[in-house]
């Protein structure tokens, strides 16, 4: 009997915190569902889940009278895994806005809850382009960078400087295949050629015998459709194997973390493409000196976006009075984003968010003056140049 | 009684659980889990052969259901008995080769065979390799019953887990059940009463994937998707787990191994994320130390219960 009463019992308790959840003066709850653990750990990770936090607390902490409280759950780079939580969030948790990190598998999962669910879901670790395309949903906005605007930059900048014959490493998923396609059309139109890929599994640390490929391509450019640690090994590998002497890399999408682990020795010259970096100007110095108070690190441009995304998307609440998800997406889409992520940024019709992208060369060791000293600038590329002005025809939720 | 009494409370409780606010997902989660380590143990438990490969048939029928619901728009009953009769196919091809060897040699057999199956899924076009397959709507019952609502759909889960149950039980406890006793007691015996000991279990085997596919194929309409996790070695030793944990043998162990292993899986993966793995990994180590024969095994033991075993 006792057994019993006590099962009863915690039935009944759960019961009752499942009922007193729905009260009007509930919290505004925004997660965060990111790689915490794996291979993107370093890109976001905890230091996204900081800068959101200091986003919520430049919004005062609260909105509408209620509270602002951020969750945050690792998906370990599975797609099952990221789709769960996000569905148990909006069904039990009460959560109003979703963040995505890492893994454009992962986040194409989840733009299919947010569909379902309607919540307002904002990807901003994730390059996959099909997120406003294919995968796109009426309550998605891909926040920081797509995979057509790392091979609009980097790529074509390789190509037009000589880099006429390519060889890729892709990460065998959705990213990588789509970073590949993007930055092959992007080669042929410009008058290069590939000569072929290899795909090779996500979290893969010996490069070897791919790389040995790559060599016997014969191909003057070695193209790194990866990321996060799966860049960092395969661009390691190849300068112990010599290979950069023979092939130029390219790194289609790095990040600031990814720089700082390879140094300055190994990554000197690469050109890449990045939303943001922490030295552009005041606004952004000021952001990185608050957020290395806390992390240590400067800040990749992906936890900018968290940062201003949050910013956004608290603004937006504010302005239409209300957490309602339809309210809040006509919201944001009438917004002209301005804050020190971007200044020109606005929502495209499929749901990517159009700003500037900068093409960066990674200085060489003698150039660089103080820690964290990575970048140059190379070219600034208005949004329409590196997003394309129209929205993707394959996104089903596009009017026309 | 003291057994019909364990079940009418179950009932109830299962019956009621969504009315009292716990979360109807995860409790279908559950109960497919539940349902996958009761088919597995129908091979473990009743026919003392270890299976390392099981998840090639839980994983293979929510393929095939997710693509058929979601790409060919199938029912998600007709697709539920595809995903079914996919597992029973590849059971047969499985259980063919591997029952001709015992033991260790079984176990290597199933495991590499299930292996085969997970690359297939890595590089076939239609399962969307490491991404998968996601957004499967869940449909209706024959177009009258719309499963959408989490309600609605865990009542057709709970129901479907006790007819699955019911049936285990029943074949435990027919003559074919007692031949796959026989053979976990002493194979050369039951091979010298005459019994064809092979085709015997090649059935087991094959009922045995049918519903661990039937598991699938729930688990797939449940969440929504079909991943890689499904196929992978990791499923598969999770549901060897769940099994022992319980109590291999007993009706009731892999239901409640399942419970344990989900709910930790679920409660602890916010809190320390990948290390869940670790913590579930020390608990099967603190369990084959302290009581081999699973929870629900030791209970019967040391109070020499009924509960779950009429044998």
């Amino acid at each position: 009997m006792k057994g019993e009463i006590s099962v009863a019992a915690c039935v009944a308790a759960l019961a009752l915190s499942a009922s007193t959840r729905a009260a009007a003066s509930d919290p505004v709850v925004i997660g965060i569902i990111d790689d915490f653990t794996g291979v993107y750990a370093d890109v976001q990770g905890q230091g996204g889940v900081e800068a959101v936090k200091m986003a919520v607390a430049d919004s005062g902490g609260s909105v509408l009278g209620r509270k602002v409280t951020v969750l945050s759950a690792d998906h370990q780079n599975k797609p099952d895994i990221g789709a769960s939580k996000f569905r148990e969030w909006a069904d039990q948790g009460g959560l109003n806005m979703l963040i995505g990190g890492s893994n454009t598998g992962v986040n194409i999962a989840m733009a299919k809850v947010a569909l379902a669910k309607k919540v307002p879901f904002i990807p901003i670790g994730p390059g996959g382009s099909s997120l406003t395309g294919a995968d796109c949903t009426p309550y998605s906005i891909h926040y920081a960078y797509d995979t057509t605007a790392l091979a609009n930059g980097t790529a074509s900048v390789i190509v037009k400087s000589g880099g006429k014959s390519w060889f890729f490493i892709t990460a065998d998923y959705a990213f990588g295949t789509q970073l590949q396609d993007s930055a092959t059309k992007v080669i042929n139109a410009n008058g290069g050629k590939v000569l072929g890929a290899v795909r090779v599994p996500l979290g893969t640390t010996d490069f070897s015998s791919f790389l040995l490929q790559a060599q016997a391509s014969g191909a003057q450019v070695l193209g790194l459709a990866n990321a996060g640690t799966d860049f960092s090994n395969s661009l390691k590998s190849a300068n112990e194997f010599g290979i950069t002497k023979t092939m130029k890399p390219a790194a289609l999408l790095a990040f600031l973390s990814d720089i700082h682990s390879l140094t300055l020795q190994t990554a000197q010259g690469l050109y890449l493409t990045t939303a943001w970096y922490w030295d552009l100007n005041e606004e952004t110095r000021a952001f990185a000196k608050r957020f290395f108070a806390i992390m240590k690190k400067e800040p990749t441009s992906t936890q900018a976006a968290y940062y201003s995304a949050t910013l956004q998307y608290l603004k937006a609440v504010k302005a239409a009075g209300t957490t309602d998800a339809d309210q809040v997406m006509a919201q944001l889409r009438k917004t002209r984003i301005s804050d020190m992520f971007t200044k020109d940024g606005y929502i495209r019709a499929d749901g990517l968010m159009v700003h500037s992208m900068y093409v960066m060369q990674v200085k060489t060791p003698a150039e660089s003056k103080y820690p964290w000293d990575y970048y140059r600038v190379i070219k600034v590329m208005s949004g329409e140049d590196a997003y394309g002005s129209q929205p993707d025809p394959s996104c089903p939720f596009v009017k026309r | 009684m003291r057994a019909a009494a364990v079940y009418a409370m179950l009932g109830a409780l299962a019956l009621a659980a969504p009315l009292l606010g716990l979360y109807p997902v995860f409790l279908m989660k559950l109960l497919c889990f539940a349902l996958f380590a009761c088919a597995f143990n129908l091979l473990l438990g009743f026919t003392r052969m270890l299976s390392f490969g099981h998840a090639a048939f839980f994983g293979s029928a929510a393929y095939v259901t997710s693509w058929l619901v979601s790409v060919h728009g199938w029912g998600a009953v007709p697709g539920i008995l595809a995903g079914v009769a996919v597992s029973l196919l590849l059971g047969l091809a499985i259980g063919a080769i591997a029952v001709r060897r015992q033991g260790i040699y079984f176990a290597m057999i199933t495991l590499a065979l299930a292996q085969l199956v997970y690359f297939i899924c890595l590089q076939a076009e239609f399962t969307g390799g490491e991404n998968g397959l996601q957004g499967v709507p869940r449909g209706s019952l024959f177009g009258l019953i719309a499963l959408g609502p989490d309600a609605t759909m865990y009542y057709f889960v709970l129901a479907v887990f006790a007819a699955v149950y019911l049936f285990i039980r029943r074949v435990v406890h027919s003559p074919f059940g007692q031949v796959l006793r026989a053979i976990r007691e002493n194979e050369p015996r039951a091979i010298s009463l005459g019994y064809r000991v092979n085709r015997y279990k090649l059935l087991a085997f094959v009922l045995s994937a049918g519903l661990a596919g039937l598991a699938g194929s729930l688990k797939s309409l449940v969440l929504g998707f079909a991943t890689l996790s499904d196929v992978s070695q990791g499923t598969s030793g999770e549901v060897i787990l769940m099994t022992l944990l319980g109590g291999s043998g007993t009706f009731l162990g892999p239901v409640l191994g399942a419970g344990i292993v989900v709910t930790l899986e679920e409660y602890l993966s916010d809190l320390v994320g990948a290390w869940v793995s670790v913590i579930i990994g020390a608990i099967f180590v603190i369990c084959v130390m302290i009581f081999r024969r699973g929870f629900v095994g030791e209970i019967q033991r040391r109070f020499g219960t009924a509960v779950t075993r009429r044998s």
